[in-house]
């Protein structure tokens, strides 16, 4: 059986659910028996080829993270949500409270013992979305996976589910959205 | 006309009810969870929450509010019936700032249970992120209103309990939020306690105490131990774990 292709990405987030995608520890050497992975931060691919699954981190903050998510969809035949800030936000939707004049000048102008200070403008950064969106307000998302982080458990439950063609699901247990 | 065989049928079982008991009190004393967010024992009923909406006879009706009468044939936990129930919660999620990682009350929250209970993934429809405004006026209160779900128990509790009147809401539709009765609108110049039953009512994380956010860690509250389904939660004295570097 040809082993299914796994993506992963981590838009605006802090790679947390990587972390715990990691602490599966030794069950990562029977997973990779049965998939390989194509982009991802843990091969440092860049770029995504079609592949089975794609698994999304993190929440849309700025124009490329919205150009990465379409590549995964346009790429995946399935794609997760990961974790809170794909979700719903999480915790960089906190900065939606305020606009993002006023959080870019709180950092950049007005932020104590800065040396020269200005709003980075320099053409090679990403424009910032002036609100920051959860990646099923822009692409089809097939299943969801919460938590902050999702538990190394339940990695291992959705995709050994996906891997026995079962259409996945949580035990109430390991549901949990912190 | 008081008949102690009156009796109700939920999801196929008979359980007893008293003259003047609603469905929910009748199902709460037989030990029969029906979702609830907006009820509270001891409070007068609201009927706003919707949660507890069940299939009485044919017609959906609020358990909280709706008189248990003798021969009533009542759909609870049903697929459908929580289906929906499941929605009503997913719009209550998105229409508010509940982001629970960095909400103090997670673990100890009746609407994140609810949604564990249902199982929901996702909030399904799009985020309002709704700005208003926050009030840390007070010496011991936080309130928050992005989190608010206008479920109004802090209104009932200082009324009905406190004697006090301290909140209210206003504002129609999407506008409509919590306020405050003190000459500022502000918590610090009202006359909420600490200890008031107002204070500790809040079944999300509108209302919280400082100080006490993170006394319990996270993985050990609430319903981190237990499910939302007990119909015993109030009585049961948890056991309290401090943190190993607290």
């Amino acid at each position: 059986m040809p082993k299914l292709r796994v993506g992963t990405t981590s838009l605006g987030g802090c790679f947390g659910c990587h972390m715990s995608f990691l602490d599966m520890d030794e069950r990562i050497v029977d997973l990779v028996q049965h998939i390989e992975f194509t982009r991802s931060p843990i091969n440092d691919i860049k770029h995504c080829e079609p592949c089975d699954i794609g698994l999304i981190e993190g929440a849309l903050c700025n124009a490329d993270n919205v150009h990465v998510l379409k590549e995964f969809r346009e790429n995946c035949k399935i794609i997760i949500a990961v974790g809170a800030c794909a979700i719903n936000g999480g915790v960089p939707a906190m900065r939606n409270h305020f606009s993002l004049q006023e959080c870019l000048e709180e950092a950049f102008l007005d932020e104590i013992g800065l040396d020269n200070p200005q709003i980075p403008s320099d053409k090679e950064l990403p424009l910032l979305l002036s609100k920051v969106h959860p990646i099923h307000e822009v692409v089809k998302v097939d299943y969801y996976l919460p938590g902050c982080p999702p538990s190394a458990d339940a990695f291992v439950k959705i995709l050994t589910d996906l891997l026995e063609g079962k259409e996945p699901s949580l035990p109430k247990e390991m549901l949990h959205y912190d | 006309m008081s008949n102690a065989s009156n009796t109700i049928k939920i999801d196929g079982v008979v359980i007893p009810f008293k003259e003047g008991q609603t469905i929910m009190d009748a199902a709460l004393a037989a030990d029969i969870y029906i979702p609830h967010l907006c009820h509270k024992p001891g409070l007068s009923p609201h009927g706003s929450c919707k949660l507890c909406t069940v299939d009485v006879n044919g017609r959906c009706v609020s358990s909280c509010t709706m008189p248990a009468t003798e021969g009533q044939e009542i759909d609870n936990n049903t697929p459908a019936l929580n289906e929906v129930r499941k929605t009503i919660t997913q719009m209550l999620f998105i229409e508010g700032n509940h982001l629970c990682p960095s909400c103090e009350k997670t673990g100890d929250c009746t609407l994140q249970a609810i949604a564990y209970h249902l199982g929901m993934l996702d909030g399904h429809f799009s985020q309002f992120y709704p700005r208003r405004e926050i009030d840390a006026s007070h010496t011991s209160l936080v309130l928050d209103r992005d989190r608010c779900i206008m479920c109004e128990l802090c209104v009932r509790a200082s009324r009905e309990v406190d004697g006090k009147d301290v909140f209210a809401t206003s504002g129609r539709g999407i506008n409509r939020h919590l306020i405050v009765h003190s000459p500022s609108g502000k918590l610090g110049d009202s006359n909420i306690e600490r200890d008031d039953l107002a204070a500790h009512i809040c079944p999300v994380g509108a209302i919280l105490i400082k100080g006490d956010a993170y006394k319990v860690p996270i993985g050990q509250r609430t319903f981190d131990l237990h499910s939302v389904a007990e119909t015993n939660l109030d009585k049961i004295i948890l056991t309290k774990v401090r943190h190993h570097d607290a």
